[in-house]
């Protein structure tokens, strides 16, 4: 496919979370999540974004591989010089040699050509619903990006909700630490409903989810000048951020913290203790819907967990070994969409937000070797 | 303990927000003393003049409302203790601001609350909330937080262009450490710096002298004669391109060998730098 001038916004994508994309075949996707599971992000392309688009042919197999960030933002380092340089930019997918090849036709015929390597991978699909989510606002990117402007950029998470009088509220949210909490700058920023497009939620619900990640996602979106709708639910509950345009649609998801006591009463909402969904329940898999090697059809459930600190009320479910749903290991190559305790040695542990849960399931035609806990840090490769 | 204050105007607010720049800058932490016709920022902690230190006054003349209530009748005074960076963030955030409300609050601790009112790009009204946590000071040490009340400099000018002093000061700082301040009483000035290769000065003459009366210098002083004091050149450098009002009067005073003062004033903010001698 061919892109007309520079792709900058790939970059900016990457930037934010810092992932691996994954490239699917008929229109182009991108997908990404972290290593803590706890942010997912979708990019699809419309070949209308591309100047000339030459999807898989019939027959042959959907490309699907995944390619190591760091490679593929190294192509599009310079935005600036991208966009001053570039006239075109082709990629396109070398399946024998298992390489992904960007060129970058630049001026005065100077033609740069990348070589990616990339690695044979399984879907990555997260399940999802904007729909199934009861609560939603719009609004254009630029008005959040404005709103979040005001917190410091060290800030970790932000709570985000309906106020009194129907008014947007976001504000800085630190953890109930003896120490920390004291010495903490706490912010609160209020948005009028009418700078929304659309409002559809009560006052009182309030989610908490990490504002780097979304910081990420709206500097695209503000680049892009589209709006951004959030779709939420009870806390815990993902948390579905999207943008759509005739070429584009974006999808993140980010996990948001279930215990929001100490805030439910700030935003003056009543107190909430969601028990949090029986994760084995939502993310076992009956091994018989895997018949065929759609890949629909490997659906990878996501959950989010909660600590296992003592003054939460249901205890830790992915970090047990024994209760797991039964998952196979991935072949040689590894197999990062695997299921991952929320502690993987190599990766800090996500403090507050215990991962979104990811169980991949292989279809039977590799032999399922039994419940293994997946402790391997994903290999990086040759980087 | 009671207050209340409010800033309107654009002026004034973005002389607050210099302020707070300023004094985040050059401390980590202050203490805000709240008296009942201005708002004083100091260093926490007793140091004396040991190091380099500010002191800024901003005057009631800059705020719109201004109210407040001291911990006693005969001790009407309020002494907090917080993080410069945390007020100069919350004072950023009223850039383009129509108001910024300034409230000492208990919100699970005593905080100083800072609430701005914005205007959106779409002209609908906004606001956004800050509160700091502050520490309030018991009254054992608010002698600690004073400006120091000294004798009569014994030499008082005007200070020279502050971008010129500042490109100056910049590049000796890159030759040493320590410089040489000169001033006498006829308006002249000097800087040196001196090491084993090489030894800069800068001459400056009809500088200015603040009129005696506003001094206090003693009477029968030598015109001419220069008095000196060296000090710290990083200490300087960083109060040079750390403050960010824009002073209709800079002055510096000089206590012979001992000290350096630099006075900043602009409308009703007053910026007080103390550098000690070497």
């Amino acid at each position: 496919c061919e892109l007309p001038g520079g792709d900058v916004h790939l970059e900016k994508l990457g930037e934010g979370l810092g992932v691996r994309p994954l490239l699917c075949g008929s229109s182009l996707s991108l997908r990404t999540v972290n290593s803590s599971r706890s942010a997912y992000a979708c990019f699809l392309f419309a070949p209308l974004f591309f100047q000339q688009y030459q999807a898989a042919t019939p027959g042959q197999d959907l490309l699907r591989c995944k390619i190591l960030m760091k490679s593929f933002l190294s192509v599009f380092r310079s935005l600036a010089m991208l966009e001053k340089t570039v006239e075109k930019c082709c990629i396109s997918l070398n399946g024998r040699s298992s390489r992904l090849v960007v060129q970058l036709h630049c001026k005065f015929g100077v033609r740069k050509t990348h070589d990616l390597s990339f690695q044979d991978c399984e879907s990555l699909q997260a399940v999802f619903d904007p729909a199934s989510c009861p609560h939603m606002l719009r609004a254009p990117a630029r008005v959040l990006g404005e709103a979040v402007l005001p917190f410091p950029p060290a800030l970790a998470e932000v709570t985000l909700g309906i106020g009194r009088g129907r008014r947007v509220i976001l504000r800085s949210y630190h953890e109930e630490e003896a120490d920390s909490t004291a010495k903490a700058m706490v912010t609160e920023m209020c948005l009028g409903e009418e700078d929304f497009q659309q409002l559809q939620a009560q006052e009182g619900v309030a989610i908490t989810f990490c504002l780097k990640e979304f910081r990420g996602l709206l500097s695209f979106a503000e680049s892009a000048n589209l709006n951004l709708s959030i779709h939420f639910d009870a806390p815990g509950r993902p948390a579905i951020f999207t943008i759509k345009d005739s070429l584009l649609d974006g999808h993140f998801v980010l996990a948001t913290l279930s215990d929001t006591d100490s805030h439910s009463q700030d935003l003056g909402s009543p107190e909430r203790h969601q028990p949090v969904p029986q994760l084995q329940a939502h993310s076992t898999p009956h091994p018989d819907d895997f018949a065929n090697d759609d890949i629909d059809s490997y659906m990878i459930a996501m959950e989010t967990t909660i600590g296992n600190e003592g003054s939460r009320v249901l205890p830790s479910i992915s970090l047990s070994p024994g209760p797991q749903p039964p998952k196979s290991p991935g072949p040689h190559s590894e197999e990062e969409d695997e299921a991952e305790p929320s502690t993987v040695p190599g990766t800090p542990p996500p403090k507050k937000f215990r991962s979104l849960f990811f169980g991949s399931i292989l279809a039977p035609v590799r032999s399922p070797q039994g419940p293994s806990p997946v402790l391997a840090e994903d290999s990086e490769g040759e980087g | 303990m009671k207050f209340r204050a409010k800033i309107t105007g654009k002026g004034c607010l973005e002389l607050f927000i210099h302020v707070s720049g300023t004094v985040a800058r050059l401390a980590k932490v202050c203490v805000l003393r709240v008296c009942p016709d201005s708002l004083c920022f100091g260093p926490a902690g007793s140091g004396g003049l040991r190091e380099a230190r500010l002191w800024c006054e901003v005057r009631q003349g800059a705020f719109q409302q201004f109210r407040m209530e001291g911990v006693s009748e005969d001790l009407n005074e309020i002494h907090l203790e917080l993080t410069a960076e945390h007020l100069s963030r919350a004072a950023r955030s009223a850039a383009g601001a129509s108001s910024l409300k300034l409230q000492l609050t208990h919100k699970r601790r005593p905080c100083l609350t800072v609430a701005v009112e914005l205007v959106s790009s779409l002209g609908r009204a906004r606001s956004v909330v800050h509160d700091l946590p502050v520490r309030v000071l018991p009254r054992r040490v608010w002698r600690d937080c004073l400006p120091p009340s000294l004798r009569a400099s014994d030499a008082s000018i005007c200070l020279p262009r502050w971008r010129t002093l500042r490109s100056i000061v910049e590049r000796m700082a890159n030759v040493g450490d320590h410089v040489l301040v000169e001033a006498n009483l006829s308006g002249r000035m000097t800087l040196s710096i001196e090491t084993e290769v090489v030894s800069i000065q800068s001459y400056f003459k009809n500088l200015g002298n603040p009129p005696k009366s506003a001094v206090g210098v003693p009477q029968n002083r030598d015109l001419e004669s220069m008095v000196q004091v060296r000090v710290d050149n990083r200490k300087l450098l960083q109060f040079l391109e750390g403050q960010q009002i824009h002073p209709t009067t800079a002055l510096c005073n000089i206590w012979d060998n001992t000290l350096l003062q630099l006075v900043l004033v602009q409308e009703d903010v007053s910026l007080q730098y103390f550098i000690p001698a070497l």
